[in-house]
């Protein structure tokens, strides 16, 4: 058992898999030599060589293209764009290439691919590299969405990430990177599309991912112990596959359910979960389904403005305490 | 030999033709291309065929050629026009025709299309529908290959449009950096689509002129003659398996038919596509294979073969009944399923 901070367990995540399969191989900008630059894949390069981790010009294009046909002919490759927000330039390899080839081509082609990346808010990088593109990927049938909100999840879900036969984003929360958490010795693989329900409590679920999850928590605590409010937390932990199982059981059992998302709000994910919740539970229901997420703008660089603007601690307590009121 | 040009003239074949066994083979899959083409073309009008085609009636000759040339567990990435690329890698024309008619037979059981021909136990590794996008994903194919030492060869094919995208660009230097065993196949046809290349690239040959930037040979072939394509295509297919690289290839050819189904052609001036139809690769080859000692009974007799071909493939695909609605939500996934929640 060691503690890791979420940035550790990314490279110790590629490790496992690398060592166990040698068709794994993983290209990006700055991987190798220089370590990636949150510094999460240090020491990849000296382990497993310069034929299999791979750094490549700036040419996200040609980064996704090279891990789509390496796919289809034999490797499991994981692809690093570098921020989330990259994704914009090369969109039409995820959209229009990888989620469909499958269908099209009536299940002759498989994609066994990675595409991992550094995503969310909370550093102050301004609008273009802090995005929470959660919301982007879920639209586009064909691609599996994997956010882990702590060290040994990460480990675990990209284990069945590379070991699964379709395309994966996969996205690492920026402002998790340097939080830690308990990971054990040994091989991890946790499941895709099973939620972990991170505390237990009667009155209200919150359904979360990623970098929300701990202010989720720390809400929770306090709405517990100042207003006497008890919520259940879900860590949704994948979006495509979604457990909506789990939020359906344990909304029914509080009567109320509260989104916290950090992808803007307008058709974030939080709004699929309403839809189901509102169609299939609606009378098991006490009171009005809220969402709380990022308003519908780019995120402003200053802290003092990211931070009113990202869900907070504290506007995740207030709202919780006016609408349960 | 060498094929480097300075000048906008394509080069002529040097050395020795292919031998008689593989001219007849090339002879036979052009004339096979072109009545298949045609087909579909009528089979169209009749209203057999919805959405759209995109013809390559015109030129056969490079995709024959590859087709000829290539190991049979090398890949080919193709556009939507895709056909002919199709057809070249031996791919059973009752199928393809099938797909385009959307029927249960077709290549993908008509989930596909006209834009979509794939068949992996053929090495036709997919027909892609945004222009310059499969670039790139042929040199993953060309990584794999050289990753596991393999031996086989990526074989992209694009119009002359897909030199002003940004994927044609990194894609090149991708294939370049790591030397990956690729042959791009440029075919200019003159026009994007409705807009003549020429008066919206800013160098003569979009392909050729720009092979220098990613430190390649520029080769300028004359597309419509099958001899020198294949011979290209030999001499690329080689280099690339033996570990020196990519090659970056500019055909010159042109379309007989419009850009698409809806196109008739109108913005080309009628001299220049009376020119073209002077070099027709098909015509060309015929008079040089009968100038050169075959006797004319042995192509007329491929021509009957492959016009009963396509008559039998024509059938068996009308035949086909449509897709099952079964098919519908099924393989989104790899385990045959498309869902998305429990």
């Amino acid at each position: 058992m060691a503690e890791l901070s979420l940035r550790e367990a990314v490279g110790r995540a590629i490790a496992q898999e690398m060592r166990r399969d040698p068709n794994v191989i993983f290209m990006g900008e700055d991987v190798a030599a220089a370590g990636g630059v949150f510094k999460a894949t240090v020491g990849l390069l000296e382990e497993f060589g310069p034929e299999r981790v791979i750094d490549t010009p700036i040419s996200e294009q040609a980064i996704l293209g090279a891990i789509m046909g390496a796919s289809m002919t034999g490797l499991r490759p994981i692809a690093e764009i570098m921020y989330s927000d990259f994704f914009a330039v090369c969109w039409d390899l995820v959209v229009n290439q990888m989620a469909k080839t499958r269908y099209m081509t009536n299940g002759q082609v498989s994609l066994p691919l990675v595409m991992k990346t550094g995503n969310g808010g909370g550093l102050r990088f301004g609008a273009q590299h802090s995005q929470s593109i959660e919301n982007w990927a879920m639209a586009v049938p064909g691609i599996k969405v994997v956010m882990p909100s702590t060290p040994r999840d990460l480990v675990g879900l990209f284990a069945s990430s590379v070991r699964d036969d379709d395309p994966v984003v996969f996205l690492e929360q920026k402002a998790l990177y340097a939080t830690k958490g308990e990971v054990e010795d040994g091989e991890i693989v946790e499941p895709l599309g099973k939620a972990a329900i991170r505390r237990q409590g009667g009155d209200a679920t919150i359904v979360t991912i990623g970098t929300m999850v701990p202010r989720a928590l720390e809400a929770a605590d306090r709405l517990q112990q100042v207003e006497g409010i008890s919520c259940t937390v879900i860590d949704l932990r994948t979006l495509i596959p979604l457990d909506a199982a789990c939020v359906l059981d344990t909304v029914s059992a509080t009567g109320r359910l509260f989104t916290v998302e950090e992808n803007p709000r307008v058709l974030g994910w939080g709004a699929e979960i309403a839809s189901i919740v509102a169609d299939e539970i609606f009378y098991d229901l006490d009171g009005p389904l809220v969402r709380i997420a990022t308003p519908y703008i780019p995120l402003p660089a200053a802290g003092e403005l990211e931070d009113k603007t990202i869900p907070s601690v504290d506007a995740i307590v207030e709202t919780i305490r006016k609408r349960m009121g | 030999m060498s094929m480097t040009h300075t000048t906008g003239e394509p080069t002529q074949p040097t050395g020795a033709p292919p031998s008689l066994q593989v001219r007849l083979a090339l002879y036979r899959r052009m004339v096979e291309l072109r009545l298949f083409e045609k087909r579909v073309y009528d089979v169209f009008l009749q209203g057999l065929v919805k959405g759209t085609t995109h013809l390559s009636l015109g030129e056969e000759a490079i995709s024959a050629a590859y087709g000829e040339a290539m190991r049979k567990d090398d890949w080919t990435f193709a556009t939507y026009r895709g056909h002919a690329h199709t057809l070249s890698r031996g791919v059973p024309m009752a199928p393809i025709m099938a797909e385009l008619m959307g029927r249960r037979g077709g290549l993908m059981a008509g989930k596909g299309g006209s834009m979509h021909l794939t068949s992996v136990e053929h090495g036709m590794m997919g027909s892609y529908a945004i222009v310059g996008a499969h670039l790139p994903i042929a040199n993953g194919a060309a990584f794999s290959a050289k990753y596991r030492k393999s031996g086989q060869v990526a074989v992209c094919f694009f119009g002359d449009g897909t030199t002003n995208i940004g994927a044609f660009h990194e894609a090149l230097n991708f294939a370049a950096v790591w030397k990956l065993p690729i042959v791009f196949v440029c075919e200019n046809n003159l026009y994007m689509e409705y807009t003549a290349i020429s008066a919206v690239t800013a160098v003569e040959h979009p392909a050729a002129d720009r092979a220098g930037a990613y430190g390649l040979e520029r080769i300028l072939v004359d597309g419509n003659d099958a001899d020198a394509m294949y011979e290209t295509a030999a001499r690329t297919l080689e280099r690339a398996r033996s570990g020196e690289g990519p090659s970056l290839v500019e055909a010159l050819t042109y379309r007989h038919a419009g850009h698409s189904r809806a196109d008739p052609g109108k913005y080309r001036p009628d001299h220049e596509v009376a020119e073209w139809m002077k070099r027709d690769p098909i015509d060309v080859y015929r008079a040089r294979l009968l100038s050169q000692g075959v006797e004319a009974s042995v192509l007329e007799q491929i021509d009957r073969d492959v016009a009963a071909a396509v008559d039998v493939a024509t059938e068996v695909a009308k035949a086909s009944p449509p897709p099952g609605e079964d098919l519908i939500m099924k393989d989104l996934w790899s385990d045959g399923s498309s869902t998305w929640r429990n």
